[in-house]
């Protein structure tokens, strides 16, 4: 039927309040506009009680707020809190309303960074009356920090002047508009300064007695921006919606006033901007895909900052970057957190952070279907914040699913970041009935354990082929041998490798008198031959012609 | 004790404790596990496969066998579509011979440690998470005398972890550790190798001018492959009930449950 109109009085404030909570319970006051010409843009009703005026400079303000901790003062004013206005906060503040507005309608109009219009047709089945639909609207606002007032009415206007005029929530009734516009101020049309000033002087102070100017008159004297103040007042003024597109960047932004170094407070902060993006994205039935963090770190005052000649050159502010890339869409902040968190302990920023931007790449949340007979995999957020855990142990590279690579070099293969697919298993009935193996695979394939990295031992031969080995601090006869097998390749590249690989079969002296050698592994003593060794052991050495050395490639086991 | 006051003091614990523990009198079959295919009939034949919910050791020296049974379980288990977890101790697989022997390795999550400290921690964040079919714990690098250090409340900790989930717990080492928190322990011998000879007619005949060489052809290692070896596998301690079978084949005769088998392994050129 109507059009509902979210207005955020107070707007810049409001802005600020949300990324700090704690500034919004005293007087606060927000200074803006070029250096160093600062002046006050906005301030609370407690900081305008306090003596706080629009315009006033940032020395009279400092000066003022100055004057309110002296004890001696006789009108001793409560203690303003002074804060720079921040763009990127206003930014961020309107993109989380333009999210909010499009979890309830897909209709939207950005009139004004603190105003929005939606379109509520069809949503009443949805949510129920209009009054229902501006409650929910008003609860998924408070969500995101903001503090807002909502009109509904059948006119797009008409709505917009009733969010700006009245608080909380007003339904306006078809026929109404103009008796319930009737006794707001002019400020809450949008027109010239001079315009309103002329209407002040001849005594029109209300959208009422502004309606009741004739037009032509009105028109004569202000011309055509007359007669549409006038149809604004009537509330007879219709256009269509200029719809919004919704944008696909997530984005916070948080400017700390002191610096931070330790990952303590950071994990803090970084909660913070993750649980403002979960609730956005949310709104939109969306998930994190990646998050993107740039860190703007205070500079150094020793290294950066240079005396010129000419003139004293600010320091270009240092970035430090970081990527979490996420296998499969998480929604969960706290799940977000844990992995920032793990991938920061291991590399924190090298400087003091003092701006941090956060930036989320959404995509549709994942869906996933158990079947009824096929296993169920670990969970996928719950693996990744594993993975991590395990990266964090082991080391980044030491954790993965392996590819093999189309190479006949030895050890082709490399490590990728595990994720556990949705697929179900082909044989679905897997779990009631085990599987029988098929004659054909009946048998097992000998696998070779692999010595990381290749061991060198030393190699006697008779007759061209290996007759002894030592290695280990051992000595073993070979009782059967089966060589020698060339490998090449990469010859036109700069690490050609070329080997003779031997499967041999070796006997060790016994009684054993194995020499103690440290391993590559400073805790543990390297007992391979010990006292109980086998009889005979298969393994694999080879020949690299190119180092002309013998090595130990693996163990048959 | 009086059988009104039994019943009375059976029934008040068990209004105690309604919502926290489910039939707390109820005795529970300890010994039933549910068990999976091995991957090597012969062993699935002396064990019953592996429990789920439990931990199997498997010990042996070097060449024994134990990295080929673990590479058979592993591809069963990840044929089924299971995820699967190796906490490799000493970073000693190899991918290549595990894709031969069936593992897709698109299911295996292979976590390369360097001591066994690193190992074990890993074991427990992997168990912790949950989701695995198998985890198999590979100490066998690792020598006896370290492993023996590690204390007994750690496998303990292990095997209640994974009580009551289908994950099963795979361990391999020298020799066993877990005392009675291993619900299955096989040991594993090393038998002898197979070794094939290539054909004569295969090498060039020389003439009967040429002195024939001090060497005969047979026994030159060129003409020697190794094709694989045998391993045989003997059940140590085992708290698994085996299901009877209910169908009972006629011509199969009396047949006796064997506390050790012998099974074959081939190499990758083999098959």
């Amino acid at each position: 039927m109507g059009f509902a109109c979210i207005y955020i009085p107070d707007f810049l404030l409001q802005a600020v309040v949300r990324g700090q909570r704690s500034l919004g319970d005293g007087a606060l006051a927000l200074l803006g506009g070029t250096p160093p010409l600062w002046s006050v843009v906005a301030a609370n009703s407690a900081a305008f009680h306090a003596g706080i005026q629009l315009g006033m400079t940032k020395a009279q303000v400092t000066q003022f707020a100055s004057e309110a901790g002296v004890p001696d003062s006789p009108a001793r004013p409560p203690q303003v809190q002074i804060c720079m206005r921040s763009e990127a906060q206003e930014q961020a503040a309107h993109a989380a309303l333009l999210d909010t507005a499009w979890s309830i309608s897909p209709r939207v109009e950005d009139t004004a960074p603190d105003t929005l219009v939606l379109d509520l047709q069809g949503l009443t089945t949805l949510f129920g009356s209009e009054e229902k639909v501006a409650q929910e609207l008003a609860c998924r606002i408070a969500k995101i920090g903001l503090a807002a007032r909502i009109a509904v009415a059948a006119n797009i206007e008409t709505a917009i002047h009733a969010a700006r005029g009245f608080p909380g929530i007003t339904i306006i009734p078809p026929g109404e508009k103009r008796r319930r516009l009737g006794s707001l101020p002019l400020g809450v049309l949008t027109a010239e300064p001079e315009t309103l000033d002329i209407l002040e002087r001849w005594g029109v102070s209300t959208l009422q007695a502004l309606a009741a100017l004739p037009v032509l008159q009105l028109s004569e004297r202000l011309g055509q921006e007359g007669v549409r103040l006038s149809e604004l007042a009537r509330g007879a003024r219709r256009r269509s919606l200029l719809l919004a597109q919704p944008s696909a960047s997530f984005a916070e932004e948080m400017e700390l006033e002191d610096a931070v170094e330790e990952l303590e407070p950071l994990s803090f902060l970084l909660g913070r901007l993750l649980d403002r993006l979960c609730v956005r994205l949310d709104a939109r039935a969306l998930s994190v895909r990646a998050v993107y963090l740039r860190f703007e770190l205070q500079p150094s005052f020793e290294k950066d900052f240079q005396v010129r000649e000419e003139a004293r050159k600010k320091p270009e502010p240092k970035h430090y970057r970081k990527v979490l890339s996420l296998p499969v869409p998480i929604r969960s902040s706290k799940t977000l957190l844990k992995l920032l968190r793990l991938q920061l302990q291991s590399d924190l920023p090298p400087a003091p952070i003092q701006k941090i931007r956060m930036t989320a790449d959404a995509a549709a949340p994942r869906v996933t279907q158990n079947g009824l007979f096929a296993p169920a995999g670990p969970d996928p957020e719950k693996l990744e914040l594993t993975i991590a855990r395990l990266a964090k142990l082991v080391g980044q590279g030491n954790v993965g699913r392996v590819h093999l690579e189309d190479s006949h070099r030895p050890e082709s293969f490399r490590l990728e970041h595990f994720a556990a697919s949705a697929e179900q298993s082909r044989r679905g009935t897997a779990l009631l009935w085990p599987r029988k193996p098929s004659a054909t695979n009946a048998i097992a394939v000998g696998a070779l354990r692999i010595i990381r990295p290749p061991e060198a031992v030393r190699v006697e031969l008779r007759n061209a082929q290996p007759a002894r080995v030592y290695f280990r601090g051992v000595r073993g006869e070979v009782m059967a041998a089966s060589g020698p097998w060339r490998s090449s390749g990469d010859w036109w590249q700069e690490d050609p490798w070329q080997h003779d690989e031997w499967d041999l079969e070796i006997e060790f002296s016994s009684p054993v008198e194995a020499q103690h050698r440290c391993a590559p592994s400073s805790q543990e003593v390297n007992l391979t031959a010990s006292q109980q060794s086998p009889p005979c052991a298969l393994y694999r050495i080879y020949f690299d012609s190119l180092r002309q050395s013998w090595f130990l490639r693996g163990i048959y086991d | 004790m009086p059988a009104t006051s039994l019943a009375t003091l059976r029934s008040n614990i068990e209004a105690h404790l309604h919502g926290r523990v489910a039939s707390p009198f109820a005795y529970r079959q300890c010994n039933v596990f549910h068990l999976v295919s091995t991957g090597v009939p012969q062993v699935d034949a002396l064990t019953g496969g592996l429990p789920r919910g439990a931990m199997t050791e498997i010990c042996g020296a070097p060449s024994s066998g134990r990295t080929s049974l673990l590479l058979a379980a592993l591809a069963s288990r990840t044929a089924d579509g299971e995820v699967c977890a190796l906490v490799d101790a000493r970073d000693s697989f190899d991918p290549l011979t595990a894709a031969a022997s069936g593992i897709a390795l698109k299911k295996l999550l292979w976590v390369r440690c360097q001591n066994i400290d690193q190992a074990l921690r890993a074991t427990d964040l992997l168990i912790q998470a949950g989701g695995f079919g198998m985890v198999a714990i590979d100490l066998s690098d690792v020598p006896a005398k370290i492993v023996r250090q590690v204390p007994l409340n750690a496998w303990f900790r292990f095997r209640r972890a994974v009580e009551d989930t289908p994950t099963i717990l795979l361990l391999l080492e020298q020799e066993a550790n877990a005392k009675t928190c291993a619900s299955l322990v096989m040991r594993l011998e090393a038998e002898e190798a197979k070794w094939t000879q290539v054909a004569q007619a295969l090498l060039p005949v020389p003439p009967a001018t040429t002195p024939r060489p001090s060497c005969s052809p047979l026994t030159h290692p060129v003409a020697q492959l190794l094709k694989g070896f045998a391993a045989r596998a003997e059940v140590l301690r085992s708290r698994i009930q085996i299901p009877e079978k209910h169908i009972i084949d006629i011509r199969a005769g009396t047949q006796s449950r064997a506390h050790r088998n012998v099974f074959e392994t081939e190499t990758i050129w083999s098959k």
